[in-house]
């Protein structure tokens, strides 16, 4: 109890992500809290790498760890520019709206 | 005795504040509670002894995304709480599908057997290199391509980003330095020979 292992960054590591997942589904309509769900779970990955990485003395987790950083930095860059252009040229930000390529 | 009481004070706040990111009526509110969960993750990192990617995750995530989220979130002037109409039918499928991936996650790692070690061997470096040194030497030596490859990313969102939000907008005068400097004197003169007594 009193020791900190692995098994518990990765037991909060796998509660953050699912709880990522969960707020994908209950905030389905609104891109901007999906983005930031997103983030949650790139956060979680983060502590998986980290955690390893510290436990098992090998410094390449935390490596990976500032490319995660790098990549979801340019996609939430990349994601906002496309989402203000949406509400530019529709007026609405709900997902059902997002349909005019009929995929 | 500190630091288990450190580490389930910080992954508390985590889940907790990122429970209130999903659930909370106002976007606002989301990119606050946001910012709270990544800065303690960054205490979870520095409890594992990996200063430098805490503080990269304090710079870049609440300096640079989160800030970003919350310009994002006031200059669009929707109406978000309709956008909430409806999220709850979907709820039952969220948690069996959460709820799917929590369990096998959970099975993955109840299988595993840590060895003795591992709880012990928490390090930050090997030797006694600081971390940010330690990560200096093989990310700018192993990892050098893949280094230069994230900058290209970045550069390739930063002009993404930009030409996507960019627009012309008709009527505004601007300077055109093309068009000034290809403009010739008979453009804008003719030189006229003026008889003596006879005027223009």
């Amino acid at each position: 109890m009193m020791d900190i292992g692995l098994g518990h960054y990765l037991t909060l590591a796998a509660a953050l992500f699912t709880m990522g997942i969960f707020g994908i589904f209950l905030n389905r309509r609104n891109v901007i809290i999906i983005l930031m769900c997103i983030e949650l779970m790139l956060l979680a990955v983060n502590i998986n790498f980290v955690a390893f990485s510290s436990f098992l003395g090998d410094l390449t987790g935390q490596v990976f760890s500032m490319f995660i950083l790098t990549v979801a930095a340019a996609e939430a860059a990349i994601g906002l520019a496309i989402l203000v252009i949406f509400f530019r040229n529709k007026g609405s930000i709900a997902v059902e709206d997002i349909s005019s390529m009929k995929g | 005795m500190l630091q288990p009481l450190a580490f389930y004070l910080f992954a508390t706040i985590t889940l907790l504040s990122g429970l209130m990111v999903i659930t909370a009526k106002n976007p606002v509110h989301s990119v606050l509670f946001l910012i709270l969960a990544f800065f303690n993750a960054a205490g979870l990192f520095v409890l594992l002894g990996a200063e430098f990617v805490a503080m990269i995750l304090v710079i870049v995530y609440v300096g640079a995304v989160a800030v970003l989220f919350m310009f994002v979130v006031m200059m669009l002037d929707t109406g978000f709480a309709e956008l909430r109409k409806g999220a709850l039918q979907y709820v039952p499928l969220g948690l069996i599908i959460g709820g799917v991936l929590l369990a096998e996650l959970i099975t993955v790692y109840s299988a595993w057997e840590f060895s003795p070690q591992a709880a012990s061997n928490l390090v930050s470096a090997k030797g006694n290199l600081e971390n940010t040194r330690a990560l200096g030497e093989i990310l700018y030596t192993d990892y050098v391509y893949a280094f230069q490859v994230s900058g290209l990313i970045l550069l390739v969102a930063m002009i993404g980003a930009i030409v996507l939000t960019h627009r012309t907008r008709p009527g505004v005068r601007k300077q055109r330095i093309y068009d000034q400097n290809n403009r010739k004197r008979e453009d804008a003169m003719t030189v006229v020979k003026v008889e003596t007594g006879a005027g223009v």
